[in-house]
C-alpha cells in the first residue's frame, strides 16, 4: 500500500516507490543524490525534540529530512 | 579478467606497503610552497569523509577539520614532493554530487570539472560506500585519472564490515587504496599510486557505462560537439550537455555570463550573488557570445522533447543500482549487524524530547562557565607579568636611553600597553574556549544542535544549517560568515550572514566577563559571584541566539521575503576527539591566529589612544573634546561618551573595547593614585581598583547592563564587514549588516534606559 515516508514508525521499513512530481529541481536532485531512489530501504533513526526534522537511515547514513521533504516521498511500509 | 594487474600499482604485488624498499621516493611536505608544480591533484568526495585530513597529512598544512558536513568551504592548496616530482594538492569542499547549488559544492564542482587536475583523488567513506559511489561513478564519467582513497577503514572495521579492496578496484577500473587518514595509515601506498597514475606509469581504465546508444546518448553527443566547436577551452562538454538537456538554469546562466569560461581558463572564486554580472570585456563580444549559447540552448530544448520526462532520475537510479551491485559484490556484512550501539543510544538522548534542549543548554553553559572561571587566573597572571613587571622595566629602559617624551608615550604607554592588555584579557578565554569548542566539534555535536534547532529556524524562514554557521560565529563572526557557504539558497544565506553578528564572538567575551564580574557579581554574596556573573554572560549569549531567530524572522517577512527552502542534513557518527592533538592544533592554529589579529589592531589603536589623550587644544585634550561632545547622546543610551568613543576606536577589533574604556576613564576622570597618569592604559589586576575607577567615571549598574547589551548588539567588527562584502560582493548588504544591529543596539539601550528611569 502506498504511503508517505512521514508515516514511517519505529520497527518498520519503508521501501521507496517514487518521488512526488511536485518535488522538482534542486530538492529532487538532492534527495536522489542522497540515495532516495525507487527501491531504497529507509528506517527511522531519530526523534526530534520539536518533532521535525526526523533522522532516517538511508543507505548507511543518518539523514535528517523535514516533513516537507518526507511528505514528498511515496513508500511502501513493512513491519520488521 | 586481467585488469587487476593494469590498475594496481606494481608495488602491491611485491608485498608490504610499509616496506621502505617498496619505492625509493619519500614524502616531503612542502606546505604552501608551490613554486614548481609538476602535477595537480584534486581532492574530491562527499562531505565529512576526511578529505582535509588527507590533505593535511600529505602537505603538512593545517586545514581545519571537523566532524560535520560542510567544514571546508573554500579551496585550499598545498604541496608535497614525492619520488622526484612536485605535486600541488587542492583541498575542496565536500559534495554529494556534481549537480549542486550551494556555494561550497559549486567550488568543488567547478574545480573537478573545469580545473584540469592531473589526478582526481576521491576520498570515500568506507562505512557509507554505496552512497559515496554515486559521486565516484559521476566523476568516472568525466575523467579517467582517478584514484580512490577508501578512508575511515577503522570505523568500517568497528562496524564489522569487510571490504574486498581488489574486487572494488576491479569493478571500478581504478586503483583503490584503503586508509585511516586520521592515523596516517595507508598513506604510503596512496602516494605510490598517486604518483604512478600522475606520471602515467599506471594507466587507469574506468569501467563506466557510457550514456548508452539510445536517443539520450545521441542528444548528448550532438550538443557536446557544438559546445566543443564554440568553446574549445571548456572541458567536459558531455557533462555540460547533460545539464543543458536538463535545463539547469544555474549552469545556463553561468555559461551565458562567461563565468564558466572563466573557470575553465583559470581561477575565479564563485559568488552566488552576481550571476548576472558580465565578466567578458566588450558588450558586442558578450552579445555575440550569448547568442551562441542561446542557439545551443534552443537545440537542447528541442532534443529534450524526445527524452523521458525525468531522465535525470534515471541517470541517478542507474548509478545507485550500479553502486548497490558493486557494494554487494565487495562488502561482507557481519552475521549479527554490529550497528553503532553507542552512537544510537547517545543520539536517542541528545535528540529526545526530554533531554534534547536541556543538554544543549547545559553544554553551552558549561563551556562558557569553564571559560569564564578558568580564564580568571591566567588573566591575572598575565596582567601581573606584562603590566606590573614588564611595563615598568620598559619605562626604565626608555628613561635610560632618553627616549623623547612623545615617542616613549606612543610606544610604551600607547602601543605596548594596549597590546599587553589585549593579550592578558584575550588570550586566556580564547585558549580555553577554542579547544573546548573544537572538542565538541570533533565529537560530532554541532550537527545535532542544527538538527534540534532546525524547526525554529524554519519557522523564522531561515535555513537549518544556520545553526552551524551560528556556532562558528561564537568563535569568530568572520569565520561564521564564510561558513554560510553551506547554505544553498541565496536568500537564506544572506539572512545567516546578516544575523551572524548576534552570535557573541570571542572578541566580545572579555568585555562581558569583566563587566559581569565587576557589576553583576558584586550584587550577590561573594560565594555566589562567580555563578551569577557566569549566568549573566550566558544570558547575553542566549539573548543573542534569541535575536538571531527574531531578526531572521523579521528579515524573511520583509526585505528577504520567502519561505524556508528544502533541507537535508547528514548526521555523522560520533567520533572520539583526539584530545591532545585538538588542544595543540586549536591553540597553535586558531588561538594564535585570532590573537595575532587582535595584536595587529591593538598596536595602532594604542598609539591613537595615547595621541588623542595627549594632544591638547586650548589645554583640553582631543579625547576630552570628543567625549564631552558625545556625552549627551550617550547618556540617553545609558552609556557615556567614553564608551561610545571606545566603540569607535574599536571598530577594527572588538577586543580592544575594554582597554580603551579603562584608559579613557582614568584620563578623563582625573583620578590619581592608580595607573601611571595621563593617557596610560594602566595596570589593574585588582577589582576594587577597577570599581573605584568606574565609580569615579560616573558608572552605575545601568551603565554596566547597557554596555553588555550594546557589546552584543552593535555593528560587526571591520574584519567581519569586509568578509561580508567579499562573500556578498554587495555594498548594500554590507551596509545593512553593519547598520541594522547598530540601530537595534541604540534603540534597545535607549529603551532600557527609559524603562530603568521608571523604577
Ligand atoms: N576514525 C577516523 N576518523 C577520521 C578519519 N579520517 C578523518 N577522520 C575524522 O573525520 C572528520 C572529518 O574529517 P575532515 O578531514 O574534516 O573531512 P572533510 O572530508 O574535509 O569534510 P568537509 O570539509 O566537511 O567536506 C574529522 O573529525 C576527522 O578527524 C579516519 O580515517 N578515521
Ligand atoms: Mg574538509
Amino acid at each position: 500500500m502506498q504511503k508517505l515516508l512521514s508515516d514511517l514508525k519505529y520497527n518498520q521499513v519503508a521501501k521507496v516507490i517514487k518521488l512526488n512530481e511536485g518535488c522538482q529541481g534542486f530538492e529532487r536532485f538532492r534527495l536522489l543524490d542522497l540515495g532516495v531512489v525507487p527501491g531504497t530501504e529507509i528506517r527511522l533513526a531519530l526523534d526530534n525534540p520539536l518533532n521535525d526534522p526526523i533522522g532516517y537511515w538511508i543507505r548507511g547514513a543518518v539523514i535528517a529530512l523535514r516533513k516537507e521533504q518526507s511528505n514528498k516521498i511515496f513508500v511502501e511500509i513493512f513491519d520488521e | 579478467m586481467n585488469n587487476s594487474t593494469t590498475i594496481l600499482p606494481k608495488t602491491k604485488n611485491s608485498g608490504c606497503e610499509n616496506c621502505p624498499q617498496a619505492r625509493d621516493g619519500h614524502l616531503k611536505r612542502l606546505g604552501i610552497n608551490l613554486d614548481k608544480t609538476d602535477f595537480v591533484i584534486a581532492l574530491a568526495g562527499n562531505p565529512n569523509v576526511g578529505k582535509s585530513t588527507v590533505f593535511n597529512a600529505l602537505t603538512g598544512l593545517n586545514q581545519h577539520t571537523g566532524n560535520w558536513p560542510g567544514k571546508t568551504v573554500t579551496r585550499a592548496e598545498g604541496g608535497f614532493q614525492y619520488a622526484g616530482a612536485n605535486y600541488k594538492m587542492v583541498d575542496l569542499p565536500g559534495a554529494y554530487s556534481l549537480i549542486s547549488k550551494s556555494a561550497d559544492e559549486e567550488i568543488a564542482r567547478n574545480f573537478i570539472l573545469f580545473g584540469k587536475p592531473d589526478v582526481t583523488l576521491i576520498v570515500v567513506d568506507a562505512t557509507r560506500l554505496e552512497r559515496n559511489l554515486n559521486l565516484v561513478l559521476q566523476i568516472l564519467e568525466i575523467t579517467d585519472k582517478v584514484v580512490i582513497c577508501l578512508n575511515l577503514m577503522d570505523e568500517a572495521e568497528r562496524m564489522g564490515l569487510k571490504i574486498d579492496i581488489r574486487s572494488l578496484s576491479r569493478d571500478l577500473g581504478v586503483p583503490v587504496i584503503s586508509t585511516v587518514a586520521r592515523y596516517r595509515k595507508g598513506l604510503k601506498e596512496l602516494l605510490n599510486t598517486l604518483s604512478a597514475v600522475a606520471t602515467g606509469e599506471l594507466v587507469t581504465k574506468p569501467k563506466v557505462r557510457s550514456y548508452g546508444n539510445g536517443k539520450f546518448s545521441r542528444a548528448i553527443k550532438s550538443i557536446s560537439t557544438r559546445l566543443k566547436n564554440e568553446f574549445p577551452e571548456i572541458e567536459n562538454t558531455n557533462w555540460l550537455s547533460e545539464r543543458l538537456l536538463d535545463e539547469d538554469e544555474d549552469i545556463i546562466a553561468s555559461l551565458k555570463s562567461g563565468e564558466l569560461l572563466d573557470h575553465a581558463r583559470g581561477d575565479v572564486e564563485y559568488s552566488q550573488f552576481d550571476a548576472e554580472k558580465l565578466t567578458k570585456d566588450g558588450i558586442d563580444l558578450a552579445l555575440n557570445y550569448q547568442n551562441e549559447v542561446d542557439v545551443i540552448q534552443k537545440e537542447a530544448t528541442k532534443l529534450r522533447m524526445g527524452l523521458a520526462v525525468n531522465f535525470h532520475d534515471e541517470l541517478v537510479e542507474n548509478h545507485f543500482t550500479e553502486a548497490a551491485k558493486i557494494a554487494s559484490h565487495c562488502i561482507t556484512y557481519p552475521d549479527v549487524k554490529k550497528r553503532l550501539y553507542f552512537d544510537q543510544a547517545l543520539d536517542k538522548i541528545v535528540t529526545s524530547k526530554t533531554w534534547g534542549f536541556p543538554i544543549m543548554f547545559l553544554l553551552l553553559a558549561l563551556v562558557l562557565w569553564i571559560t569564564i572561571t578558568g580564564a580568571n587566573y591566567p588573566s591575572k597572571f598575565l596582567a601581573f607579568l606584562l603590566l606590573d613587571n614588564v611595563h615598568p622595566l620598559l619605562k626604565d629602559l626608555s628613561a635610560q636611553i632618553h627616549l623623547p617624551f612623545w615617542l616613549d608615550g606612543v610606544l610604551i604607554d600607547g602601543m605596548y600597553l594596549a597590546t599587553a592588555w589585549v593579550i592578558s584579557v584575550m588570550l586566556p578565554p580564547m585558549a580555553i574556549f577554542f579547544p573546548l569548542f573544537t572538542l565538541l566539534e570533533d565529537f560530532g555535536f554541532l550537527p545535532r544542535v542544527a538538527y534540534n534547532l532546525d524547526k525554529i529556524f524554519r519557522k523564522a524562514g531561515a535555513h537549518g544549517k544556520q545553526a552551524l554557521t551560528m556556532s562558528m560565529g561564537f568563535g569568530c563572526n568572520a569565520a561564521g560568515v564564510v561558513a554560510t557557504r553551506i547554505i544553498d539558497s541565496p536568500r537564506e544565506r544572506l539572512i545567516a550572514i546578516i544575523t551572524n553578528n548576534f552570535a557573541l564572538c570571542n572578541g566580545r567575551w572579555p568585555t562581558q566577563i569583566l563587566i559581569a564580574s565587576l557589576f553583576i557579581g558584586s550584587l550577590v554574596p561573594s560565594y555566589l559571584a562567580g555563578l551569577i556573573s557566569s549566568a549573566a554572560v550566558i544570558f547575553v549569549a542566549v539573548l543573542g541566539i534569541f535575536l538571531t531567530f527574531v531578526v531572521s524572522w523579521l528579515l524573511s517577512r520583509t526585505v528577504l521575503r520567502g519561505e524556508s527552502s528544502a533541507f537535508s542534513l547528514e548526521l555523522p557518527p560520533y567520533r572520539p576527539p583526539r584530545f591532545w592533538f585538538t588542544i595543540y592544533t586549536s591553540l597553535i592554529d586558531r588561538t594564535v591566529f585570532v590573537l595575532w589579529r587582535a595584536i595587529i589592531f591593538a598596536l595602532p589603536a594604542g598609539a591613537l589612544i595615547w595621541l588623542v589623550s595627549n594632544i591638547d587644544l586650548n589645554g583640553i585634550s582631543l579625547a576630552e573634546y570628543l567625549v564631552t561632545w558625545m556625552d549627551p547622546f550617550a547618556i540617553l543610551l545609558g552609556l557615556n561618551g567614553i564608551i561610545l568613543l571606545a566603540y569607535i576606536v574599536a571598530i577594527p577589533a572588538n577586543e580592544i573595547v575594554i582597554p580603551t574604556i579603562l584608559m579613557l576613564t582614568v584620563q578623563l576622570s582625573g583620578i590619581t593614585g592608580i595607573g601611571e597618569g595621563s593617557g596610560v592604559i594602566f595596570e589593574l589586576d585588582n577589582q576594587t581598583d577597577l570599581m573605584h575607577l568606574f565609580e569615579a567615571g560616573g558608572w552605575t549598574l545601568l551603565t554596566a547592563v547597557n554596555l553588555m547589551i550594546f557589546s552584543l548588539i552593535h555593528n560587526p567588527c571591520s574584519t567581519t564587514l569586509y568578509t561580508i562584502y567579499k562573500e556578498t560582493r554587495s555594498l548594500k548588504w554590507t551596509t545593512i549588516s553593519g547598520l541594522l544591529p547598530l540601530l537595534m543596539g541604540l534603540i534597545i539601550t535607549f529603551l532600557i534606559t527609559q524603562a530603568w528611569g521608571l523604577f
